[in-house]
């Protein structure tokens, strides 16, 4: 289906196909599609390919022109990602940074801070890991122990923080601290920018069930960043963070799940192969499988046309990543049937195919960016209303 | 692009909102469900003067309003959660679908304008004892002869709210294939109508027993089945649309309910166990919502195969999400849910006789998987 986003953007459109025609070929084209927010392949060439957008221009369309942005508008966004999703082009590996710390940083950040950081950012220059989850940490973000005290013109940082992705490449990371050692829970915490190339700063990759070393740990023991390295106010990292987590994924669900349909299509590419159509509750699951990626397409795009008319996104913007995420893992699995004994072999170190890969990561997707429960927590209390667990 | 709703289109939804409020509350569903006929003639005539119901997307030119099907989809929403007695599904969805799409001008400017004023009560008479809604379930026949014109023989069954239509069209095999036919029921010479009991009361439907009974004929003889094809897509999308209202519907209860009702000293709600069975519902209607407007779009875009396969993804996957939500809501009532006086019930029968009306979910994923050619 070719979606047409109107005529003030068709010439932006066109420009971003030629562009992408261009520059999407050699090894950058032999990895179309590779990638993802928990998949770490080929990443030097996605590295590389980062770059190859950043001087296009084409990384931090919606940012301010001041810090290296394009100044255009959601709707240019919009039709970026989608005609990046059409060509597949790979993965981005900053996407973090892009679509995470960026934003924190120029709703909540300073001058100073966006001047300094911002820049780097959309050159590929600096990579971004993320410091939230700790061990004792995960759903339960707000009892996180990591924590910083002032030194003079310095914060010193101690503690553990973890699942982060990408985190062995990052040259910072942004960590949720307690800055108030007598704060409970979700009082009393700060942001902090941390330089990782310190003694006190110790990252350890976390082998992944694909077998990947896409995640890490890092241990932070008398780390030290600037006064002026924190994100927004002291004591209200809570906030913060929420901020972050609050910022609209509408853009950046929209290619992952075009590329779901691919899955689904491929899906059904297969089941013809292997010469599954016949049996009938197969073909009922690959007809389901189908109809799941149409539905989270047409989820995404009544989000991105209210965000696009002005209007606050409706239900289903809290419904989908719940819907998407569990969905997809039924594709993975189906499609694992569907391969047969030929999909259960490996090659040499573990090396997965992109079905197997797929179909394993999925398993995260119930679980990163506020787990399936905390879904249903978030879908009970804020959007219908039900009335929060007693704290015990 | 056009995928959000706009200030006037919330307008309607407010108006209809508001209307049915009034006109199809809680009482007034019981009653109709317990009245043979389910239809209240006074109100139907309101819907028509007042708010223009029945003939929105008719065109102006046959006396309608002339608005899309995105506009129809909302006005079926409401109606969906009200769960409006009476004919309206049949006489909107079925029936005038049925007209604009037969190719019949004459048939058209003669017909549709009854409909639009709400003077006609219509509808679609397709289904027989085999009960398919695919080409091989018609075999009622229509002969024609020069001095006496058309004349029907056979029998129709489960057809919605045919026992109280002014005006049936009935689809029969003619000899060069499958045909259209109209009969204006009043007078009308060797016809019997029987109204079935239903297990959903909120919907009635009738067995048309026809005796050599003189019909006109409507477009191409033998060649209207593409149309009757498209008529029902159509009909898929907005029954969709009437199951994501009925969905939320039954939600709002849950919902409202879970918050109120105590037990071990603190509200349900607050459980995992309903809050999480809650969000599960609100996602299964999320998804439907995608579902049933995807088929609006296409339908107000007009692309032949798009319309089928959106319109046989919205049945099969909204007719499931409808009859899983109302019986959550039962679920989360516990005992008074169970109950005849609770309205519960009323939208779990109308979700698992929408589930069946215009075919099963599994008919609609082959339709589907037909169309994906696998």
């Amino acid at each position: 289906m070719e979606l047409d986003f109107g005529p003030a953007v068709r010439d932006f459109r066109d420009e971003v196909r030629d562009w992408l025609a261009d520059h999407l070929v050699g090894e950058f084209a032999e990895n179309r599609g590779v990638g993802g927010p928990t998949d770490g392949a080929a990443w030097e060439v996605r590295l590389a390919w980062d770059r190859e957008l950043s001087a296009g221009g084409w990384l931090g369309i919606g940012w301010p022109q001041e810090y290296g942005g394009r100044g255009l508008g959601l709707l240019e966004e919009i039709v970026f990602e989608y005609e990046y999703a059409r060509v597949n082009a790979p993965y981005r590996a900053t996407v973090n940074a892009l679509d995470l710390l960026g934003p924190m940083l120029l709703k909540v950040g300073s001058d100073a801070q966006k001047k300094r950081f911002l820049p780097p950012i959309l050159s590929v220059e600096e990579l971004w890991g993320q410091g939230f989850s700790e061990p004792g940490a995960g759903s339960d973000l707000a009892s996180v122990r990591t924590r910083a005290e002032r030194d003079g013109d310095e914060w010193v940082v101690s503690g553990q923080k973890v699942w982060t992705s990408f985190g062995i490449h990052a040259d910072w990371v942004y960590v949720l601290t307690r800055t108030d050692p007598r704060s409970v829970r979700h009082k009393g915490l700060s942001m902090l920018l941390v330089p990782t190339d310190q003694p006190g700063v110790e990252i350890r990759p976390i082998r992944n069930l694909a077998g990947q070393d896409e995640f890490a740990e890092i241990f932070l023991s008398d780390a030290r960043t600037g006064a002026d390295m924190v994100v927004g106010d002291v004591g209200q990292g809570w906030r913060t963070a929420m901020a972050t987590l609050g910022i609209e994924r509408g853009t950046t669900l929209l290619p992952q799940q075009l590329a779901f349909e691919r899955e689904a299509e491929a899906l059904i590419e297969l089941a013809r192969e292997r010469g599954a159509l016949d049996d009938p509750m197969l073909r009922r699951r690959i007809v389901d499988a189908w109809i799941s990626v149409r539905i989270m397409r047409t989820t995404n795009l009544r989000t991105i046309a209210e965000l696009t008319a002005g209007r606050t996104p409706g239900a289903q913007a809290t419904t989908a990543k719940l819907y998407a995420s569990t969905r997809h893992q039924q594709l993975g699995q189906l499609a694992t049937e569907l391969a047969g004994p030929a999909g259960q072999i490996v090659g040499e170190d573990y090396a997965l195919d992109r079905r197997q890969r797929s179909f394993l990561l999925a398993l995260a997707e119930t679980i990163y960016g506020g787990s399936s429960e905390i879904q249903r927590n978030i879908i009970g209390e804020q959007v219908l209303g039900l009335p929060k667990e007693p704290r015990p | 692009m056009d995928l959000t709703f706009s200030e006037e289109q919330d307008e309607l939804r407010k108006v209809v909102r508001s209307f049915l409020a009034k006109h199809s509350d809680e009482a007034t569903v019981r009653r109709l469900a317990a009245d043979p006929t389910g239809h209240d003639p006074v109100v139907w005539r309101r819907m028509a003067g007042e708010l223009g119901l029945q003939g929105l997307a008719v065109p102006e030119e046959y006396g309608g309003s002339g608005f899309g099907y995105v506009d129809l989809g909302i006005v079926f929403e409401e109606t969906g959660r009200a769960l409006l007695g009476g004919p309206y599904f049949a006489t909107v969805a079925l029936a005038a679908e049925a007209l604009l799409r037969c190719g019949d001008e004459q048939a058209r400017g003669d017909l549709l304008p009854g409909i639009a004023s709400g003077e006609t009560v219509a509808t679609l008479a397709l289904t027989e004892d085999s009960g398919r809604w695919d080409e091989q379930g018609i075999g009622l026949t229509a002969a024609h002869d020069e001095t006496r014109g058309w004349r029907l023989t056979g029998v129709k069954t489960y057809v919605p709210d045919g026992h109280r239509a002014d005006l049936l069209l009935v689809a029969a095999r003619t000899p060069s294939g499958i045909s259209l036919l109209a009969v204006e029921t009043a007078d009308a010479p060797g016809l019997t109508r029987t109204p079935l009991p239903t297990l959903d009361q909120t919907r009635k439907q009738a067995r048309i027993e026809f005796t050599d009974t003189p019909a006109r004929l409507l477009g191409p003889e033998g060649a209207v089945w593409p149309a009757l094809e498209r008529t029902l897509a159509t009909a898929a999308v907005l029954l969709a649309a009437e199951q994501v209202g009925g969905a939320t519907a039954a939600l709002d209860a849950a919902v409202a309910y879970a918050k109120i009702r105590e037990q071990y000293g603190r509200p349900i709600g607050s459980f995992q166990g309903i809050k999480h069975k809650c969000a599960d519902m609100l996602m299964e209607i999320e998804s439907a919502r995608s579902a049933a407007y995807g088929g609006l779009w296409a339908l107000d875009a007009g692309d032949g195969t798009e319309i089928a396969m959106a319109a046989a993804l919205a049945q099969a996957f909204c007719s499931e999400a409808f009859t899983k939500v109302a019986a959550d809501n039962i679920q989360v009532h516990g005992g008074i849910g169970f109950t005849w006086e609770h309205p519960a019930h009323l939208y779990f029968k109308r979700a698992k006789s929408s589930e069946v009306l215009l075919g099963t979910p599994s008919y609609h994923r082959e339709l589907l998987a037909a169309r994906l050619g696998i």
